[in-house]
Parts: C-alpha cells; sequence; structure tokens
C-alpha cells in the first residue's frame, strides 16, 4: 500500500551497523558488476537498459509463476500419473466433473470427491469462524492500544510478536498446551473439571484451529487498524465532545466510518489469508480428527504429493478452482486499496 | 497535550486516562485486557521454554509442575550408585529425609544417608521426592549431536540468507526499472507483477515441482530459495520507495557520466536503504518460516530445514516431546531475538506498506 | 570546452509543442543566457541540450560533432540543477569525485581535482560533510563544484540562484562571473532574473512560448527590443507602452507602439511637454525615484527621476520624451527600424 518511511538521508532510522556492512558488501560487488555493464549498456544503448533490470525478476516470475500457471491447466486437463505434460493423457474436463459430481452440494459425503467438499466445507467453517473472532480481537486490541496507555509500544509488541513465528512453531506451542496431558487439561482438572481431549473431538479441534491462527495472525491486523486508528484527527473526538456526543454514537458515528477503509482491508486480507490457510492447522491437527479439520489446501497437496497415487490432474484442477477464488478475492483487494489510496 | 482542558468523559473514554484523574472503569478494563493478553500471549511461548528444559520423566508428570524440576540424589555410604532422595512423614508424624535403597511392592527400603547402617522400611505412600529445579540441557546437546540438528539449522540459515540477498537484488533491480524509466511494455511489465501478486505457491505446487525437477533441483536447496525469490510485493514496497527519490537526482548522476547500472547501485540502492531493510527483513521472516513448499520439494533429510524437521520429528518421536520442545526453541530464538532488537523497525515497517 | 550549435530543435510532449523550432548558435567560452516567461520552455532547451530529453526534430552538434542521439552521459556536459541535485548520502568529496570516478580517473588526479576546485569555491573545510549538514549557499558551491572538478565541454545552469535568499544571489552572481572569467568555460544559464541576465551573459536568448524572440548582448536587447515582447520584458520597471497611430508615410492611419523606458521621461516646462501627467504613486529608494502616473485616457507612464522626489500623489507633471530614445513598433509588435515618420503623443 502507500508511503513508507521518508527520509533520503543516511538510512538513520535502520540498523546502521548492518547497513554499513552492506554497503561495504555492495561496494566490492560495484567494482565487480561495474564494467561487464557498462559494456552492456554501450552495446544496447541506454535507452534498452530498463529491459536489462527487469529480466532477472521476470525469468524467476516466468519460471515459478507464469509458466507453472499454464502447467497446471494443462495438469487439469489430462491424466495419468506422469508428471511431465507430454506424457500425460487429454481427458478434458474429467477431473473437473469429477470435483464438482456431487448428489447434493450441501451433503460432501454425496459427492465422489467427497474429500474435496469436506475441505471446502471445513475452510469455509473455518473462514468464517476465523473472520469474525480475528477481526473482533484485533479491532478490540487495536481500540485499547489507541488509548494512550502506559506501556504501549510493549503492549503492541506482545501481540504483535507471534506474527513472525514460523506456523510450525505456533502449531507445536500449542500442541503442547493442549495435549492430553498438558497445561489446560492440567489446569481443567485443578478446577475440578475433566480431561478433554482435544484433538479426538471434531469441534475441539476445529475451534482449536481458529484459536491458534488468531492468535498468531491477530498482531498483524491490529497494527493495521492502530494505524488507521491513529491516522483519526484528535479534534474531530473534541469537536464531537463540545456536542455533547455519548460515547457509544461517537464510536458508531465518528470512529467506525473513518476505520472503515482499513477495516476492509482487513476483512479482505483475512478472508484471503483463509482460504488458503494450510501450515498451523496441518501442524496442529493433521487435518483430524478424521477430516474435520483437512482445509482444501490440505487436500490438494495429499492429492498431488503424499497420496500413494500422486494424482497431479485432479489437484490441478482443485488448484485451478481455487485459484479462481482468490483471483475474484484479490480483484476486490486491489480495488479496495485504490480506493483507499485515492 | 492539547486537550487539558476538556478531560471530559468522552476524552476519557475514546482516548486516555490523563494524569491525575482518578481510574475512570474503562481505565481498569483496559488494563485488565492488556494483562490477559499478555498471559495468552506470551504465556504458551514461556510455557514452551520452561517445559524444554524439563527432563522426559518431568513431562510425563500430571499434573505438570511450573519449573523444570528434578529428583535430587544422594551418595550414601556403602552404596555404589546415587540415591533417589525422599521426604517421609514418619509415625510419629515427624519428617525424614531419607534416601531409598529399593521399593517392593507397597514398602520402600529407606536409609538415614546420615546413618548409612541402618536401613528403614517405610510404605510407599508416606514417601514424597524431593526436589530441585534442574534444566535438562541435554535436551539441548542431544538433538545437536544425534540427530544432526545443527545441519538442518546450517539449511536453514543457508537458504534464509541466499535467498534474501537474491530477493533484494533482483526485486530492487526490477523496482529500479519500473520506477525509474518509461520504456515500452512498462504498463504490461507492472501488470505481470500485478498478476503474480494473486497467485500463492499454494495453488502451483504440482506445477513448479515439475519446473524445478527439469531444472534439477529437487532435493536441493535451490529447489527452496529459487521459486521465491521474486516476490510481487517486494517490488511493490521498493518501488513504490524509489518514486519519491527526486529525479534530478537520477539526471545529475547522469550528467556525472554515470551509467545506468552505476546509478542503481551507487545512487538510488543507497538512497533506498530504509524499503530494503524492511524487505530485507520480510524476506527473512519468510524464508525462516517457510513450510509448505519445502515440505513439498525436500523428500530427502539432509536438504530438511528446520520446520520440515520439526514436523518431520513430531511425526516420528511422538514421545520425545523433550527435543521437539527444545528444537522448537531453537527455531524460534533467532526471530524472537530479531524482534527483541528491531521491533520498532518491523511494527512501523508493517503498518507503513500492510504487508508481511 | 566547446561550441555548440542548435538547428532547426523542435520538443513535442504528446500533442503539445513546447520548443517550436529553435536555431542557435554558441561560441567557445561564451556566457549565454537563457531568458523568458515561466513556462516558455527555457528548461526543456537546456534539458535539451543536455541530452537528458530528446528532440523531436532538428539536431545538436557539439564542437562540430552531431551529438542529437547521444545520451545525457556522452555529451560530456556539466549542469547545475535548481535543487542542487546533490547525493544525499555522499559526502561533499564523494559528490564532486562521483563524476571523475564514472570516468575512471586516477585517485590521485581525483583528489588533486577536487581539492583544487574546494579551494576555489572555498569548501575545504567541508568536503567530509554531507550535503544536509550545509547551508543553502554551501550547497550551492558544492552543485557548481561537481561541475568544475568535470572540466567539461560546457557548463548548464538551471535557475541555480533562485533558492538562494537575495543577498547571497548577489554574492554568488559576482563569484559566477569571477569563475567565468577564470576558467572560461562556455556557460549555458537559465534564469528568471533580469539582472543575473544583464550582468552575467555575454549574450542573452530571449524565448517565448518555445520560439526564441531575439538573441544579443544585453545592452542591444535593452536598447534596441527587436519587439514587443523584448521591450516590455527586459528592464525593471518595464517600458512605458503606448498606443498611437501613424499619421505619416505608406502605412499612414495602421495602428502602432511607442516605446520610451522611464528614465527616458523626463519632467519639463509646460511650453515643451509631450504629456500632461498625474501622479498615482511615488515610490522613493533613496538614489532613485519612480513615479507611477496617469496620462490621458487613463494611459499609465513610469517615469524615473535620479535622487528624491519631492513630487506627491495628486500632483500633475509635465513631462516630454527624450528624442533619442524612442522605441517604435509597428502593428505586428515589431521594432521599426528605421523609424518610419512618427506620430503625435495619444490623444
Ligand atoms: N514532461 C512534460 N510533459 C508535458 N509537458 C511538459 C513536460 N515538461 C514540461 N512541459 C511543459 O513544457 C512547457 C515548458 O516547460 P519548461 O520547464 O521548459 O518551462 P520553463 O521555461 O523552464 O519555466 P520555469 O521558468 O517556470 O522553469 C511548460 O508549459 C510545461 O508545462
Ligand atoms: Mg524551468
Amino acid at each position: 500500500m502507500t508511503d513508507t518511511i521518508r527520509s533520503h538521508g543516511a538510512p538513520a532510522r535502520g540498523p546502521s551497523a548492518a547497513a554499513a556492512v552492506t554497503t561495504g558488501s555492495a561496494n566490492a560487488l560495484m567494482r565487480l558488476t561495474d564494467p561487464p555493464m557498462r559494456a552492456v549498456q554501450r552495446l544496447i544503448g541506454a535507452l534498452r537498459m530498463p529491459y536489462v533490470f527487469l529480466l532477472p525478476n521476470l525469468v524467476f516470475f516466468g519460471l515459478f509463476v507464469f509458466l507453472p500457471i499454464g502447467i497446471n491447466i494443462v495438469f487439469s486437463v489430462t491424466g495419468g500419473t506422469a508428471l511431465f505434460p507430454s506424457e500425460r493423457p487429454y481427458v478434458g474436463a474429467e477431473h473437473y466433473a469429477r470435483l464438482l459430481d456431487c448428489g447434493s452440494y450441501l451433503e460432501a459425503a454425496s459427492c465422489r470427491e467427497d474429500l474435496f467438499w469436506r475441505g471446502v466445507g471445513n475452510t469455509l467453517t473455518f473462514t468464517v469462524f476465523q473472520m469474525v473472532a480475528m477481526v473482533l480481537f484485533s479491532l478490540v486490541t487495536a481500540l485499547v492500544l489507541n488509548r494512550p496507555i502506559r506501556g504501549r509500544g510493549f503492549f503492541r509488541a506482545v501481540y504483535f510478536f507471534p506474527v513472525l513465528l514460523s506456523p510450525v512453531v505456533v502449531a507445536l506451542i500449542w500442541k503442547w498446551i493442549l495435549q492430553r496431558d498438558g497445561l489446560l487439561n492440567a489446569v481443567l482438572t485443578t478446577a475440578g473439571g475433566e480431561k478433554i481431549l482435544f484433538f479426538v473431538d471434531p469441534g475441539w479441534a476445529m475451534f482449536w484451529a481458529v484459536f491458534v491462527s488468531v492468535w498468531a495472525h491477530m498482531g498483524f491486523y491490529t497494527l493495521i487498524l492502530l494505524a488507521g486508528l491513529q491516522a483519526i484527527p484528535r479534534d474531530v473526538y473534541e469537536a464531537a465532545e463540545m456536542d455533547g456526543t455519548r460515547p457509544w454514537r461517537v464510536f458508531h458515528r465518528i470512529t467506525l466510518p473513518l476505520l472503515w477503509p482499513n477495516l476492509l482491508v482487513v476483512l479482505v486480507l483475512v478472508l484471503i489469508r483463509s482460504v488458503q490457510v494450510f501450515d498451523e492447522v496441518f501442524v496442529l491437527t493433521g487435518g483430524g480428527p478424521g477430516t474435520a479439520t483437512m482445509m482444501v489446501v490440505q487436500y490438494i497437496y495429499t492429492t498431488a504429493f503424499a497420496n500413494q497415487v500422486q494424482n497431479f490432474g485432479l489437484a490441478g484442477a482443485a488448484s485451478v478452482l481455487l485459484g479462481a477464488v482468490l483471483f475474484v478475492l484479490t480483484l476486490i483487494q486491489l480495488f479496495l486499496t485504490r480506493r483507499r489510496a485515492s | 497535550m492539547t486537550g487539558k482542558l476538556r478531560t471530559g468523559k468522552l476524552s476519557r473514554l475514546l482516548l486516555a486516562r490523563r494524569g491525575g484523574a482518578s481510574w475512570h472503569w474503562t481505565d481498569v478494563a483496559s488494563y485488565a485486557y492488556l494483562a490477559l493478553g499478555v498471559l495468552l500471549m506470551f504465556g504458551p511461548v514461556a510455557w514452551l521454554a520452561l517445559s524444554s528444559f524439563k527432563t522426559p520423566a518431568a513431562l510425563l508428570e500430571f499434573p505438570p509442575s511450573l519449573l523444570p524440576m528434578a529428583q535430587s540424589e544422594v551418595s550414601v555410604q556403602g552404596y555404589p550408585q546415587p540415591l533417589p532422595l525422599f521426604r517421609v512423614t514418619m509415625e510419629d508424624g515427624s519428617v525424614r529425609e531419607l534416601a531409598q535403597v529399593r521399593r517392593v511392592g507397597i514398602v520402600a527400603q529407606m536409609v538415614d544417608p546420615k546413618e548409612p547402617g541402618q536401613t528403614i522400611r517405610v510404605p510407599a505412600d508416606r514417601r514424597t521426592p524431593v526436589r530441585h529445579m534442574a534444566l535438562a540441557v541435554e535436551n539441548y546437546t542431544d538433538p545437536l549431536t544425534q540427530f544432526d540438528f545443527l545441519r538442518f539449522l546450517r539449511n536453514s540459515l543457508v537458504v534464509t540468507v541466499v535467498a534474501t540477498i537474491i530477493t533484494l537484488v533482483i526485486n530492487s533491480m526490477a523496482a529500479y526499472a519500473l520506477s525509474i524509466y518509461e520504456f515500452r511494455g512498462k504498463s504490461l511489465a507492472m501488470l505481470g507483477v500485478i498478476g503474480t501478486l494473486m497467485i500463492p505457491i499454494t495453488i502451483i505446487l504440482a506445477p513448479v515441482y515439475l519446473v524445478v525437477t527439469k531444472l534439477g533441483f529437487v532435493d536441493s536447496l535451490w529447489a527452496v530459495i529459487l521459486p521465491g525469490a521474486a516476490t510481487p510485493t517486494g517490488v511493490f514496497l521498493l518501488r513504490q520507495y524509489m518514486l519519491t527519490i527526486p529525479r534530478d537526482l537520477i539526471e545529475a548522476a547522469r550528467m556525472d557520466k554515470a551509467s545506468e547500472w552505476r546509478i542503481y547501485a551507487r545512487i538510488v540502492m543507497p538512497l533506498s536503504m530504509p524499503a530494503l531493510a524492511v524487505l530485507a527483513i520480510f524476506s527473512v521472516m519468510w524464508r525462516w518460516n517457510e513450510f509448505l513448499w519445502p515440505l513439498a520439494v525436500l523428500t530427502k533429510t539432509e536438504v530438511h530445514t528446520l520446520p520440515i524437521a520439526l514436523n518431520a520429528f513430531q511425526g516420528e518421536l511422538q514421545t520425545q516431546w523433550h527435543y521437539l520442545l527444545a528444537m522448537t526453541v531453537v527455531t524460534l530464538l533467532p526471530v524472537a531475538l530479531v524482534f527483541a532488537f528491531l521491533q520498532r523497525f518491523i511494527t512501523s515497517g508493517i503498518a507503513n506498506t500492510g504487508m508481511k | 570546452m566547446a561550441g555548440l550549435e542548435l538547428r532547426g530543435i523542435r520538443k513535442d510532449y504528446g500533442a503539445t509543442a513546447v520548443l517550436k523550432g529553435i536555431d542557435l548558435s554558441i561560441a567557445d567560452g561564451e556566457f549565454v543566457v537563457f531568458v523568458g516567461p515561466s513556462g516558455c520552455g527555457k528548461s526543456t532547451l537546456l534539458r535539451v541540450i543536455a541530452g537528458l530529453e530528446t528532440v523531436t526534430a532538428g539536431d545538436i552538434h557539439i564542437d562540430g560533432t552531431e551529438v542529437t542521439r547521444l545520451a545525457a552521459s556522452d555529451r560530456g556536459l556539466a549542469m547545475v540543477f535548481q535543487s542542487y541535485a546533490l547525493y544525499p548520502h555522499m559526502t561533499v568529496h564523494q559528490n564532486m569525485s562521483f563524476a571523475l570516478e564514472n570516468m575512471g580517473i586516477a585517485k590521485a588526479e581525483i583528489s588533486a581535482r577536487v581539492d583544487r576546485a574546494a579551494r576555489m569555491l572555498r569548501l575545504t573545510d567541508y568536503l567530509q560533510r554531507k550535503p544536509a549538514a550545509l547551508s543553502g549557499g554551501q550547497r550551492q558551491r558544492v552543485a557548481i563544484g561537481r561541475a568544475i572538478v568535470r572540466d567539461p565541454k560546457i557548463f548548464l545552469f538551471d535557475e541555480p540562484l533562485s533558492n538562494l535568499d537575495a543577498e547571497l544571489r548577489v554574492a554568488t552572481r559576482k563569484e559566477l562571473a569571477a569563475l567565468h572569467a577564470e576558467i572560461g568555460g562556455t556557460m549555458i544559464y537559465v534564469t528568471h532574473d533580469q539582472v543575473e541576465a544583464m550582468t552575467l551573459a555575454d549574450r542573452i536568448v530571449v524565448l517565448n512560448g518555445g520560439r526564441i524572440e531575439q538573441i544579443g548582448t544585453p545592452l542591444d536587447l535593452y536598447n534596441r527590443p527587436a519587439n514587443l515582447f523584448v521591450a516590455g520584458f527586459i528592464g525593471s520597471p518595464r517600458m512605458n507602452l503606448l498606443p498611437t497611430e501613424l499619421v505619416k508615410g505608406e502605412a499612414a492611419g495602421t495602428a502602432a507602439t511607442l516605446g520610451i523606458r522611464p528614465e527616458h521621461v523626463e519632467p519639463c516646462q509646460e511650453a515643451e511637454a509631450d504629456l500632461t501627467v498625474r501622479i498615482e504613486l511615488v515610490e522613493q529608494l533613496g538614489g532613485e525615484t519612480f513615479l507611477y502616473t496617469t496620462g490621458p485616457n487613463d494611459v499609465p507612464l513610469t517615469i524615473r527621476c535620479d535622487g528624491q522626489s519631492r513630487l506627491a500623489r495628486g500632483d500633475v507633471l509635465p513631462v516630454r520624451f527624450s528624442r533619442d530614445h524612442l522605441h517604435r513598433f509597428d502593428a505586428a509588435g515589431l521594432a521599426c527600424r528605421p523609424e518610419p515618420l512618427l506620430a503625435r503623443s495619444p490623444s
């Protein structure tokens, strides 16, 4: 989105020691790269140099994004177990038909590829609960952090730091707490309750999948919302106070509307990331119990890689469908951010 | 503070508890919420760290003790092995510390370390172990020696460092081209970058695998390093920043007979340091934590990165939580340290760019 | 050092033509100033010469060699930007040596040249500072120093003094003149400021709407403006332009304009007066006085008198025009030379 830190002096805000090291090695690199690049410029002329600068990145994009998209589409309409497209027989829309072949779309069991539909159902459930919880908690946290409390920086850091953790680490931390003889069950039994086998009960497993995701990522969204809150000028509140507006009404009529653009961005980002969720949930529950927390991406991953028979065609078709959904969501996001920027 | 005169109810509610004013219920609620937050956010990590120092036996205890504890032992004259120490409530109600020789059914044979000659028979339920705090450092050292944990650490380091360098170089080059020049096909290139923004690697896993196979990278670290090196977010972030560099500087450099490459390397790159630093931190974070793609492409154990190794361990070593916990801490530690030092920088970078 | 030749230079941005055919030839060692109203294309012309903009048509020769298609970095010119464009991450020394490094000059030679330029510009004490730690005047001198060390074929300046305060401007202007005398390079200088133009230039090029209105020495332009535009543009306060009508000769009956500079309007006896004016405003500058007056039909007339004046607003004053200093312009605005027999004063 928009503006970063703007100071074109020495990189004062950056870690200066690291910057010094980088400049040092950059200078050495310069001595190495300058003569050949100068020769290139002499050869093709200064006006064509932008293509040279663009080239490496485009090669990477081409090899690892554009080409794979094409291959993926080819995969989705070809069969067999071969990886190389030319060795795969054309099967038309068979994979799509198989994925979409359902007695009733409300009943995963009635579908030919019931695992896919279970994944879709789980992802939907996950997405809905996670969106509500994420927005609610990050909004409340942002509102609280926006008050001039003592140690605001510390508290902001506290909520933020799990964002940086590896999903695997996050999942293991919670797995350790939620296991049968874990901390939570110890607390429960000490309080006179019964042990609960959280990962054996489908409902609990989904609850913790959502909980852990919110735990890990809410700091990020809190930051975005906090930035939005801090951009609301103070005198707006003071004016409202002079008018004798009641607190709830101020929140409803001033804070919320002015924060709305940020809130919208958060909503869409959470949505996009929920639809793609995999890592944390996979390590936390393994998709279980049974298939209770198996998400669409896990379905794609298993179908293509983890199953005995690697079915790239089916996985390809499923990812094309997922890609279509993400495409629409991202368009919405771009539209919203552009509107916010202007 | 400007609003001294207006310490009304509302501003207290929405903004602040000002100095001197008495505590409003919303202040109490705020601090309570934050305290709970600290517990919920820090607690699990602290628990992980504490647990990682427990011996396997201590890990099996239920309910678990808060701190890593181990049973104390004493050497007693006449016994070759050190004996476990217990606190025993005697029949007369007095409490003595005795070492246990052996246990037979519900009766334990104990000996007083001060009078090693005489054994005492005590019902087993009359004794409680004497414990002291003990850090099971071997949880950390064993994996390093036994499971080649250092190799995973090194793999992760190599991937993170090399990938971040490549990302910084090629993304800044592209951003430079897209911010400083006007050229035919520029909007097409921009469109391509935006396009890739929408394609997470999750949905093109198999085809990327194919490409990587064809390039001969499977089961080498390059397979993880290269595919994610060109990031659209990085290009955007840097371009946005480079657009704010005055055009005069570029033209001055041209008048100074600098080649276009030199302008990039000597003028634009140094001036983009703040943005480069933000991207570097992001890239380190992405690479250190990356999971799904390495999981798919790194099948040989020798090339596993930390997250993959951790995941494999939790599959294989269900019972060996003590190692798993310690390795989780090791994985988390670098990130925690980076965060501790660059907290302000990272949060402002993220708040300003809206990416992670 | 070198001469410059522009032939038929045109520059369009999309549909708008900014330069509409510029022909100009500049001799080696000459100091040429471009003046003209804002937006007339001065900067564009300078950037075209520099190679920072491509031309739509026409060609550019430096020292007899065509450079039209050559990139800026290959033309061997140096430019001082209005914003100075100092590299903020480099010290003064690095700023000045950057170009020399780019040219692959040996380290010792670079140091020698930078030191020489720094001495010339009184920058020796600041060589290790970054631009942010310099005053406006010092930055300006660094920008000039960056050009000097290069020993370029031609120096280009785009309003280099416009960011300085009035006093510093005057001082730097004198230094620039001294500098040109000392190093004698070919210099092309864009400015808004008439005094800069008059004092610095060997020749002034007056631009308007993408065309050259007149080229000449400062006094040429002042004494013999080729047209109404130049007449009105050069000189401060502006030349008085009085609408008249030709009464004799072939073109009798057509509209014309009579020009007279404020210093050439003299108060006089009623009997020999050309006009009688009423004073609207008196500006006393101490050494001279400006009288802003209106004549018949409310025609404004500015008068410059030496010394101080006792006249006041509302006074009525008979004035006469110095016959040797009348400028006559025909209906198309071009100067009439030799002067056709002219009219009476406005009626
Ligand atoms: N990149 C561009 N695209 C379109 N029009 C431009 C561009 N650059 C300049 N122009 C137009 O060209 C005309 C001349 O601009 P130029 O900068 O040369 O004026 P100038 O004489 O230097 O004015 P000033 O004295 O205000 O600096 C202006 O009308 C300007 O709007
Ligand atoms: Mg200009």
